[in-house]
């Protein structure tokens, strides 16, 4: 089958563009992106489905300022120069217990600046999530960052974490496999699964066993515990001095192996390349695909959403994995706005937190305190709790990460912390009304009911339910029923602390 | 303590609340005849908010950094004890002798620990570790909270126990944990602990914007599932009955530590986790595992003072939770038992502290306990590259609170067979 003919099997079928109206465009916004404010979605449905799909993916025509290489210090963990190396070995021989003391206090004083140094990136990301111009850019490089997953606790370096989170950024909607190409180089991800020393004489497995048990193929599919000895084989030497990626010869096995039943002097790129030439993968990332942007399916993939992955993965492997058309035809499939899968996923702690801001406009007072309310949220970004990421879907809510979420939305939405919690308390300068502007005003002041309504299905969608419509009419008429500013704060602190608010 | 009947609002508005207000006042016995009138579902709907007070309580003490084992429990009667630490060491006429022959005592300031041995309410175990210690923080206490030093990365021990019973859908509130995140001890594959620092941080702020905030915030997150337009099976009903299982659980947790407690705490953070422990195990909360911890002992340097101010917190803080749950008569369901992702050196090193180290003792507490001391001291002489070798696997005693105290099967659980360690009297 032609690509062509692929982008348009029946699971795929593109919407029809007369049926891209506003919740559809909504829907997008908040899937491809970080959702938007009302103006924004009004924009995407004047430019229409096929507009709107291209500016979200083509984003590099997207102007914004570019990340450097320097926006983080490259050497706080650097490793040591000879001369510290002999002063350390000379005090040891000697017994020397003061000066070994002082090199350690120094080394835990540049432990304490890493650590310094990755708070300061979580903010950064946080911060650019918030206000990219290129939301797919990001949630792309979210994806990765959790499909790939690397800890900084384990690693103990911040740069080698930046490094990682900048190959994800560049390959965000490029080739997924140039992108695994790049991960068996990657500092970060050599050091988290200890390939950086693994040596022909006794190699490390763990690289090989999560590359393709959690990264490309799936548990247990298609691969043996040989398959793993042998690519944990052809993995060896693929290590990295500094900040740099070095292939160190001598720890590399040269001899023949064994791969999915061929054999050849593998080295880490034909293991991957082998990898990439399996069905599997394609289906395995087709689907964590699916789960990240379509449905979280808390059931079993089945019935349509099956043949729609396949379908999907067929068409993954018609393109080489190249992503930005896979997401094309992901964003533009009639399946993708069905009834059942908008407001089907819960929000992330991120997307909790960024489309928020992003559509509510609240002003960001101490990213500090957001990325604190990540972390009780469980989701700490740079430090996933295993190789394995985040579970996501329903694992992100329990009775006390709820209470979480509903106070960061009151905390973005009036400045307030609870009680005992750190931070700049001060009573935000929201303007909630900017939401209502481009409704009708009667005697210079809005409609109650209109206001509601409003505020209710942009914040939840079209059909919001009766109850909650008339519990928050009974809080307005309870304070006077004038649509003021202090009114608007109230129905949306309300409002975001509704159930409901937690899908998107 | 399983969650057999969804709960609903509408059922809960009828009995729930005013037993929910009876638990703190009235006897279980008064309680259990009134259940006894009512049907099988409202008991268990009762109980899923009372609990059933004769069920057993596990309450972990945590101590992070590494506790100094050696200066914990202490083998005065050893000389090689006092050349290892010729400045930290602690001073023979100091200890609190744990029985004349064996010339061990604890750390002077453990006074609190040295009541209960007296009152045979303490076991002390000695030399608990693992094979291939491991010395780093993270990577250590990841092995004590996963019972997999192999594979320290995956779900805890007291998460997987909560997914292995009730077909791995217990309580709402059957783990909790109190401190900032929940401990990875408790995060199972289905079932994860509510954690909070304090009861205060368990709310939604929100009410105090203004008085009207309080009616509609209820309507719309004590609904449950049973307004109209939520569908079974969906995420929204799944939110909507978390939503409300959050109130409740706020409502318990609330009202339970707002109680004075029946005797007076020390002024610590241990003590005032444990304090909110015993409040809510008196408020019959349905909790099976509570989990508190207590940082700062990582010892590096300077050890003797921070130690001593360690030792006392932690003697203190037990002791009178212990009397708190005597005074309420539920002493008898609980156990408490403390650790420490690793022990310290054995020589004292150049500022006088001591660096990361292995094996060392356990507490445990509760009528329930083999009273005494179990295990013998490592040996100060035959080490492990300057370090104590360990005597007890800590798995045997996640094995024994397993099978002889929570009654249930340790080998899915600690994905081995462990023969568990003998802390508990024949009676248990």
């Amino acid at each position: 089958m032609t690509t062509a003919a692929l982008r348009t099997t029946a699971a795929l079928k593109p919407l029809k563009p007369d049926a891209f109206g506003h919740w559809q465009a909504h829907h997008l916004l908040r899937r491809a992106g970080f959702g938007g404010s009302p103006d924004q979605v009004r924009l995407l449905v004047e430019w229409g489905l096929d507009r709107s799909v291209d500016h979200l993916i083509n984003f590099g025509e997207v102007p914004i300022e570019p990340i450097s290489a320097d926006d983080f210090r490259s050497d706080i963990m650097r490793a040591p120069t000879p001369e510290e190396r002999l002063a350390f070995r000379q005090a040891q021989q000697a017994q020397d217990e003061v000066t070994l003391e002082r090199l350690q206090r120094l080394r835990q004083e540049r432990e304490q600046q890493d650590r310094r140094q990755m708070r300061t990136m979580q903010q950064w990301w946080l911060k650019r999530m918030i206000e990219t111009p290129r939301p797919l850019e990001e949630k792309m490089t979210l994806f990765y960052h959790g499909h790939f997953a690397t800890g900084y606790r384990t690693i103990e370096n911040s740069y080698h974490m930046f490094l990682q989170n900048q190959t994800f950024r560049k390959h965000a909607v490029g080739n997924f496999a140039d992108l695994c190409f790049q991960v068996i180089r990657d500092p970060a991800m050599l050091a988290y699964l200890d390939n950086n020393e693994s040596h022909q004489r006794q190699p490390n497995e763990n690289l090989a066993r999560e590359l393709m048990e959690l990264f490309t193929l799936g548990e247990g599919n298609g691969y043996t515990e040989n398959d793993i000895k042998e690519g944990a084989r052809a993995l060896t030497g693929y290590s990295f001095d500094g900040n740099a990626f070095l292939f160190r010869k001598d720890f590399h096995d040269e001899g023949q192996k064994q791969i999915f039943g061929k054999r050849g002097m593998f080295n880490g790129d034909d293991f991957v390349k082998m990898i990439l030439g399996r069905t599997y993968c394609s289906e395995f990332l087709s689907l964590k695909l699916y789960r990240f942007f379509v449905n979280d399916l808390p059931g079993e993939v089945e019935g349509a959403a099956r043949t729609f992955i396949l379908d999907l993965a067929k068409l993954m492997r018609s393109v080489r994995y190249e992503i930005a058309p896979v997401l094309g035809s992901l964003f533009r499939s009639a399946h993708f706005y069905d009834e059942s899968n908008m407001a089907s996923q819960i929000k992330s702690p991120a997307q909790l937190v960024v489309e928020a801001v992003r559509s509510l406009k609240t002003p960001v007072v101490d990213l500090n305190i957001l990325v604190d309310a990540l972390d009780l949220m469980g989701q700490n970004i740079f430090f996933p709790p295993s190789v394995k990421g985040w579970d996501g879907g329903r694992s992100w809510i329990n009775t006390s990460t709820l209470f979480v979420r509903q106070n960061l939305l009151t905390h973005l939405l009036t400045g307030r912390l609870p009680s005992g919690v750190g931070g700049s308390s001060m009573r935000s300068s929201y303007d909630a009304m900017h939401l209502l502007s481009h409704l009708d005003k009667k005697d210079g002041e809005y409609g109650l009911e209109d206001a509601v309504n409003f505020l209710l299905k942009s914040c939840l969608g079209p059909k919001p339910l009766e109850a909650r419509r008339q519990a928050l009419l009974d809080f307005a008429g309870a304070n006077g029923g004038r649509v003021s500013n202090e009114l608007v704060v109230g129905l949306l602190c309300l409002i975001t602390a509704m159930p409901e608010y937690q899908l998107c | 303590m399983c969650q057999e009947h969804a709960y609903t609002r509408r059922a809960f508005l009828q009995k729930g609340l005013t037993m929910v207000s009876a638990a703190t006042t009235v006897p279980y016995f008064i309680q259990a005849s009134a259940y006894g009138l009512t049907n099988p579902f409202d008991t268990m709907l009762t109980s899923s908010i009372a609990g059933k007070p004769q069920e057993r309580i596990l309450v972990v003490v945590q101590l992070g950094g590494g506790n100094d084992g050696l200066n914990t429990v202490i083998p005065f009667g050893d000389d090689n004890y006092y050349r290892a630490r010729p400045n930290i060491g602690i001073r023979a006429n100091n200890v609190l002798r744990l029985g004349e022959a064996d010339g061990l005592g604890l750390h002077p300031n453990l006074a609190g620990l040295k009541e209960l041995h007296d009152s045979g309410l303490l076991t002390t175990v000695q030399g608990v570790g693992y094979p291939n210690p491991n010395r780093s923080h993270f990577t250590s206490m990841d092995i004590w909270h996963t019972a997999d030093p192999r594979q320290p990365s995956g779900n805890g021990w007291i998460g997987r126990y909560f997914d292995n019973t009730c077909n791995g859908t217990p309580e709402p509130n059957a783990a909790i944990s109190i401190g900032r995140e929940a401990p990875k001890a408790m995060i199972g594959q289905i079932n994860k602990p509510v954690s909070f620092e304090t009861a205060d941080l368990f709310r939604w702020i929100g009410k105090d914007l203004h008085e009207t905030m309080d009616k509609p915030y209820e309507e719309i997150n004590r609904g449950g599932a049973e307004i109209e337009g939520v569908k079974e099976g969906t995420q929204l009903e799944f939110l909507t009955r978390t939503a409300l299982n959050a109130q409740i659980a706020s409502d318990q947790i609330r009202s339970a530590v707002r109680v004075r407690p029946l005797i007076d705490y020390p002024r610590n953070q241990l003590g005032q986790q444990l304090q909110m422990v015993a409040a809510m195990i008196r408020a019959e909360l349905p909790t099976r595992v509570y989990y508190v911890s207590m940082g700062g002992f990582d010892t590096h340097a300077g050890q003797v003072g921070a130690h001593a101010n360690l030792m006392n917190q932690l003697g203190s803080a037990i002791l009178a939770f212990t009397k708190d749950l005597k005074a309420q008569g539920n002493d008898g369901r609980v156990l408490t038992m403390t650790f420490s992702e690793f022990g310290r050196r054995v020589k004292q090193n150049a500022s006088q502290g001591t660096d990361h180290g292995t094996a060392a003792p356990m507490f445990l507490v509760g009528p329930m306990v083999r009273p005494g001391v179990l295990g013998n001291h490592p040996s100060l002489t035959d080490l492990d590259q300057g370090d104590l070798k360990f005597g007890v696997d800590f798995r045997s005693v996640y094995a024994g609170v397993l099978e002889s105290w929570l009654k249930t099967d340790s080998r899915p659980v600690l994905k081995g067979d462990f023969k568990p360690a003998m802390v508990f009297n024949k009676k248990v």
